[in-house]
């Protein structure tokens, strides 16, 4: 006993500053990308031809869809003038998949649900999460966000074992039609008003398996006409991001409030190509 | 050309050069090297002429480091050796529900993973009602006492998908069946056609949580098909994020463990301190899996001198803390008395199923592929091997403790005498008609990534094979007369790939 109390006190306290104080990434995280299109050398398609999920988009401009995103960061590499960098920033979850597209360098932030909804799930939100087709990439990282230093738990949000007891679905994997089924059953016995989040760029866009034949390229193939809340890009995405989507979504970060800029994670990556 | 092109892990070989024997022999063969020792580490089809398929085994002999290969052309049946050697039954399920090789005699000849059968070399296409894994032929005790228990595919955590069909007598399991295949996301098919800008990606997501073991399997193969090593400083730097990820993964099991047996202190710290080893992984990559690392030809990213010195100093501090509270859950007479005898196979059987890593070594059996078919570093930079006897719980959570310990030694020594020289050189293009074989020990034991180019050096067959491919059968004879209440901790003693399974 005295052991386990001796073991526990050199661990110390575990759980991370974020939403009160900056969020600790590594040097080379790799978060949202930051475009320059005005750099663009004119029918040069060299960050396209290199990404793995066409996440490069060629509209009237550049633009970059990290909803399809891996964040490999080779598309950075293969630019001849730096008109694609990636930033430390983790505040990636949008609230529609078009504001995952990336044109230029300003973040769309995740917006909070209306105040009725704020009301019914701000203080306590149960999710059933399914995993269909995911890789246990973004499912370590939602075990993670619940675990010590994440803590998901203080901030009312837990995971729970029956859709019964849910208010909303997590879903991971770019959904496989062996699970399909058992996705929408899951759906359906959650009762209603009921979130969905999709987490990871499988379960938005396929990512790495978009145009399998034996998936649905996501959560929107596999449920049409189902309202999704939340989109969390990232393969994984990491914790904190996930932590930033939900708190976010629920109004409970609004804005800038830790003043990125100062904690230099807006600061573009300094690593990069090997 | 009869006996087997014997050739080893890394290395490519002609084609032409593989011998074609007639199914008879070719089983005859394959009987009496599995009868003296050898194992089969991948036995695979792909599409011949005349409609038959071209079956190729990759066999290990793993005290001379070798492995041989042959093959056969079989035409819609064949004899199975799988009621003779039992580790053979996935395999022979596989050809069957991938070209409609019917394996006759085969023991349990049921769906694999719900795949669609590939005919003559090009997707058949979806039919218009898929099958839906669940409606299975699943074997039934009968009896007025009898239960049956049926869980998943959904479960209660945040898990993948699998079902999983108890068997029972009050709290006693007769008999557990998994059915799996909710996870199948065509893995093979998106590598084939390839190397493109996708491969990498795909083959770090075959199981997302051995990115680096799947990844560097992926890049050992085509290197191995180009000819070409990848240089001494990223051979060192693809190691040490190997034992990271193992670091990583047998922390958090023998945490997760411990909460299965609700021993709280150590559940929280490991589950902690797994972070420790994905955050050092992300130090050297900025992801915490290890995604982007690997790259055909080297690594995407160096250490500075002061970052590696660092990071020697995280990971050794880290493993101290580890070490502490693992103790405390290995050495707890309540813990033991929940994981002793838990779940125990015996080696005999552990060897019958071809079972592979910490499973296996826990039962006693040495194989691991860092020592018997050395790659990269591993050629010139031993670990032990870690072992014990009893194949219960408590094994597979000492063998990963002891693993852990021996990984922490192996990257802290490494880091701080990383050889200088570039981390990354070109891959050439690939040569055409050729095999190339590529063998990994992941956390989970044994990778096998076995390409096959086509006349333009494209990827024309990709078999992947996780070790869960080996052990889930592993995990349902475990079960067989405990308690289903012990269901969970058995799980998570063995703790396998669904993802890395279902493909």
């Amino acid at each position: 006993m005295i052991g386990i109390l001796r073991s526990r006190l050199k661990l110390g306290q575990q759980t991370v500053a974020y939403p009160q104080g900056p969020a600790r990434f590594p040097e080379r995280f790799r978060g949202r990308p930051v475009l320059d299109p005005g750099r663009c050398p004119e029918g040069c398609a060299a960050c396209a031809k290199v990404c793995p999920t066409g996440a490069i988009r060629e509209l009237p401009s550049l633009a970059l869809d990290m909803g399809r995103c891996l964040f490999c960061t080779e598309c950075s590499a293969a630019c001849p003038t730096g008109a694609i960098s990636f930033t430390r920033d983790y505040r990636l979850a949008g609230r529609t998949k078009e504001e995952l597209l990336v044109c230029r360098d300003e973040p769309t932030l995740a917006r909070a649900l209306d105040e009725k909804m704020q009301e019914l799930f701000g203080r306590s939100l149960r999710f059933r999460q399914v995993s269909a087709g995911g890789c246990n990439g973004c499912e370590a990282e939602l075990n993670a966000s619940g675990n010590v230093q994440f803590d998901l738990s203080r901030f009312g949000i837990q995971f729970v074992a029956s859709p019964r007891h849910a208010d909303g679905l997590v879903v991971t994997g770019p959904v496989t039609e062996n699970m399909l089924l058992a996705l929408q059953q899951t759906y359906e016995a959650i009762p209603p008003p009921r979130l969905v989040v999709a987490v990871g760029a499988c379960a938005i866009s396929g990512g790495p398996f978009a145009g399998t034949p034996v998936a649905n390229d996501g959560l929107a193939g596999a449920l049409p006409g189902v309202p999704v809340d939340l989109w969390i890009p990232g393969c994984p995405p990491h914790p904190i991001t996930i932590l930033d989507g939900l708190l976010r979504l629920l109004g409970r970060v609004r804005g800038d409030a830790l003043k990125l800029a100062d904690t230099g994670i807006m600061n573009p990556d300094r690593s990069g190509g090997g | 050309m009869d006996a087997p092109f014997e050739t080893w892990n890394g290395a490519c070989a002609p084609l032409s050069e593989i011998p074609v024997l007639n199914p008879d022999r070719f089983q005859r063969f394959l009987a009496d090297g599995l009868a003296a020792g050898g194992r089969v580490v991948s036995l695979f089809g792909r599409p011949a002429k005349a409609e038959r398929v071209l079956v190729t085994a990759v066999v290990a002999d793993d005290s001379a480091n070798r492995i041989g290969l042959l093959s056969t052309a079989v035409s819609r049946r064949w004899p199975s050796l799988a009621a003779r050697f039992p580790s053979l039954q996935g395999f022979e399920r596989e050809l069957a529900e991938q070209f409609g090789l019917i394996p006759e005699g085969h023991p349990w000849l049921k769906p694999l993973r719900f795949e669609h059968r590939r005919a003559g070399g090009t997707d058949s296409g979806r039919g218009s009602h898929p099958p839906i894994p669940g409606d299975y032929p699943f074997f039934q005790v009968a009896g007025e006492e009898i239960h049956e228990v049926a869980v998943g595919p959904v479960h209660a955590g945040i898990i993948e998908p699998g079902h999983f069909r108890f068997q029972c007598h009050g709290e006693e399991v007769l008999h557990l069946e998994i059915v799996l295949g909710y996870q199948h996301r065509g893995v093979e098919r998106l590598l084939e056609g390839g190397p493109d800008p996708r491969t990498l990606a795909v083959a770090e997501t075959i199981a997302g949580d051995t990115s680096i073991g799947h990844g560097l399997a992926c890049c050992c193969a085509l290197e191995a098909m180009a000819g070409m090593e990848a240089p001494p400083r990223a051979s060192f730097l693809r190691a040490i994020a190997l034992e990271l990820e193992r670091l990583a993964n047998h922390t958090g099991d023998l945490g997760a463990l411990a909460g299965d047996v609700g021993f709280l202190p150590t559940m929280s710290a490991c589950g902690a301190l797994r972070a420790e080893f994905l955050n050092a992984t992300a130090e050297i990559c900025g992801n915490r899996f290890g995604r982007g690392l690997l790259v055909p030809g080297g690594v995407r990213f160096d250490l500075l001198p002061d970052e590696a010195a660092r990071l020697a100093e995280k990971v050794s501090g880290a493993f101290a803390l580890v070490r502490e509270s693992a103790s405390l859950f290995l050495h707890a007479p309540s813990c033991r008395n929940r994981t002793d005898g838990t779940g125990a196979l015996s080696l005999e059987l552990c060897d019958q199923l071809g079972l592979v890593g910490p499973a296996a070594r826990a039962c006693g059996a040495t194989r691991d592929v860092r020592r018997d078919h050395p790659f990269g570093l591993y050629r010139f930079a031993h670990i032990p091997v870690a072992n014990a006897e009893t194949g219960d719980v408590f094994a597979r959570a000492w063998v990963r403790y002891l693993e852990a310990e021996r990984s922490a030694q192996f990257v802290v020594n490494h880091l701080r005498m990383l050889p200088s020289g570039p981390v990354r050189s070109p891959l050439p293009p690939l040569p055409a008609h050729r095999l190339a074989v590529s063998m990994v020990e992941g956390w989970r034991g044994e990778i096998a990534h076995v390409v096959v180019t086509d006349g333009d050096g494209r990827l024309e067959r990709y078999k992947v094979l996780d070790p869960s491919f080996h052990n889930w059968m592993g995990l349902a004879l475990a079960l067989r007369g405990e308690q289903i209440s012990d269901f969970p901790l058995c799980n998570k003693s063995f703790n396998l790939s669904y993802a890395g399974h279902d493909l």
